[in-house]
């Protein structure tokens, strides 16, 4: 499991979609650190010079709507960001984050009370989330039981493996 | 209390008597899809993986390159290339080459590929389009497909379901693609986010299977994780032809629990306009028409709107007129079939006569990719289901979506146009 992380925030609206994320000319990219570079690109085409490592995606609801494309969570992970805090996540870009393992929380209290650039600390395995520039605590939604046993596996390969072991 | 549509075929799937919202699955896939770019990632995934060296089952995988076909550049070249090698190694049986199929929503109920009742996956958001025929049929990402491609399972969160009805006959020059503009609309692009959508009512009952396929196609514009249709007489005959394969047809129980029902007022249904940036900014067209809306480009394709009956109704349209000189007009023939019988209609003939360029099948031009990129400050009335900031190329580009007819009447004008007013004219001529 990860450790505590800690960066900056970069805030976000509504409905971030995977266009915005990592626009389609660049869907033929493999390498997460090239990914990395246009992440963000479509809303925010400075955010790769900006985000330092570590640094937090903070955003309102239905955050990675859109295409199905995994190099959107990738593309993220790329840039150095250690996680996304949104009020809620579209569904496979969900699925995504979870198989690529960027962390990601859902938290409506904490995305109305962060502001850009304030400094967050999150503990992902227990869903607190501290603004350190704010002196404010809150607690990220609990992922339902069986999403928790696969984070706790290490993501859906480990799974997969496992499964393959025992012969399916 | 009875189930859903989809809430049978996830039961059946997974080996149970019966399932509720919310509960986590393990179902048994009977088709695993990817394209060119999700399944690069899931091939290096899936290799990644210990103890994974075959695919599941050979016969129930389809690989379609469709979205940087002919390859744009050398890197999307390496990805074909690379699916190409990974199917010749699995001996996977429904490998589809550029010129042998097209694109993959298109693809794989044309060929027979997807049948009632059956649970599908793919690596891309819009195979959804196959509940079109009453499969259960979801989009994920590649380590989910990687997953599929080894273990034939997938684990599934079941979706509470949305009825949403549709009664009455539609007006002439209002089509399935008004149909599902509206229900987006209404919906919001995350009105169904982790639910299903199931499709219901006379208007339905009347559509044929492209219509539904459109309709199917845009339901994850609404966040859906599937939207579905029974199957009936249509989608029987449709199948049949096309597969002598068993299917179980599955139907809603007369006491499901719906999480809500929404209606839409088909009889009073304009020709529908998304405007630009989100696919749920959609209003009437008497409404957008208050203002000129210019059109440097418009598109009549993709995996929502390039079938054969939609390249007829622009046919219908074009014919024996030229289009407007200032803008210019791609049309992209969903598959090589779809290509193949508009060419033996003379309907290419009609499209190119007018001065549209009619493309190979392929996503390119919808997704920002080649083929139809959109420049700073261009604006594109478009057939296909996405208007995001940036999704037709630049960032600076606006995209209005829209039916074929729209589409067409449009082009004739060279601004965003009430297509009833241009069949009107097409009856008379």
């Amino acid at each position: 499991m990860e450790t505590t992380l800690r960066g900056h925030a970069h805030t976000y609206g509504k409905n971030v979609d995977t266009d915005v994320i990592i626009p389609g000319k660049y869907c033929n990219i493999v390498d997460q650190a090239e990914l990395g570079k246009h992440a963000m690109e479509g809303i925010d085409p400075e955010f790769s010079a900006r985000v330092k490592s570590g640094d937090i995606i903070v955003a309102d609801s239905n955050f990675g709507c859109g295409s199905s494309r995994e190099v959107a969570p990738i593309a993220i992970k790329g840039a150095g960001v250690s996680a996304v805090i949104a009020k809620s996540f579209a569904r496979i870009f969900y699925r995504n984050a979870i198989n690529i393992g960027l962390p990601i929380l859902e938290c409506p209290e904490a995305v109305d009370a962060i502001a850009a650039g304030d400094e967050i600390e999150i503990d992902p395995a227990a869903g607190a989330i501290r603004n350190i520039s704010k002196g404010t605590n809150y607690k990220a939604a609990e992922f339902p039981p069986f999403m928790r046993s696969l984070i706790e596996a290490g993501g859906l390969i480990p799974y997969v493996e496992r499964r393959l072991a025992e012969g399916r | 209390m009875g189930m859903t549509l989809t809430e049978k075929i996830l039961a059946r799937h997974a080996g149970l008597d019966r399932v509720e919202p919310g509960q986590i699955i393990n179902a048994k896939v009977d088709l695993v899809l990817a394209n060119e770019l999700s399944a690069a990632v899931a091939i290096n995934v899936m290799r990644s993986m210990k103890g994974a060296k075959r695919v599941f089952d050979r016969s129930k995988i389809a690989l379609v390159e469709d979205h940087f076909v002919p390859a744009k550049d050398a890197q999307s070249a390496k990805l074909a290339r690379q699916m190409k090698e990974f199917a010749a190694e699995q001996e996977i049986e429904h490998f589809f080459d550029v010129g042998r199929g097209g694109i993959e929503h298109v693809v794989l109920p044309e060929e027979g590929l997807v049948a009632p009742g059956e649970l599908i996956v793919g690596g891309d958001s819009h195979t959804c389009t196959y509940g079109a025929l009453g499969a259960f049929a979801t989009g994920m990402g590649s380590t989910d497909i990687a997953a599929a491609f080894v273990l034939g399972e997938v684990w599934l969160r079941v979706p509470s379901t949305i009825k949403v009805l549709y009664d009455g006959a539609l007006q002439e020059g209002v089509y399935a693609k008004d149909l599902m503009l509206a229900t987006v609309g209404k919906l919001g692009i995350d009105g169904a986010t982790y639910r299903a959508i199931e499709y219901h009512g006379s208007t339905i009952d009347a559509l044929s299977i492209t219509g539904r396929l459109t309709m199917a196609n845009m339901a994850i514009e609404a966040g859906a994780k599937n939207g579905i249709f029974h199957a009936d007489g249509k989608t029987l005959a449709f199948v049949r032809e096309r597969t002598e394969r068993p299917f179980v047809v599955e139907r809603a129980d007369a006491d499901a629990a719906y999480e809500r029902i929404v209606a839409i007022d088909v009889a009073a249904l304009e020709p529908q306009i998304a405007c630009p940036h989100t696919p749920d900014n959609v209003h009437p067209i008497s409404q957008v028409t208050r203002d000129s809306i210019r059109l440097d480009q418009v598109f009549i394709g993709s995996c929502t709107n390039g079938y054969i009956d939609d390249l007829r109704i622009a046919a219908k349209i074009l014919h024996g007129k030229k289009i407007a000189s200032s803008l210019r007009v791609i049309v992209n023939p969903g598959s090589q079939k779809v290509w193949m019988q508009a060419a033996d209609e003379g309907i290419l003939k009609t499209l190119a006569s007018a001065g549209c360029v009619v493309n190979t099948p392929g996503c390119g031009a919808c997704f920002g990719g080649h083929m139809g990129t959109l420049g700073d400050g261009e604006r594109c009335l478009s057939t296909t289901n996405r208007n995001y900031v940036g999704r037709m190329g630049s960032p600076k580009a606006e995209v209005y979506l829209a039916s074929p007819a729209t589409c067409a009447a449009s082009a004739l004008t060279g601004q965003i146009t009430d297509p009833r007013v241009a069949e009107l004219a097409s009856a008379h001529s």
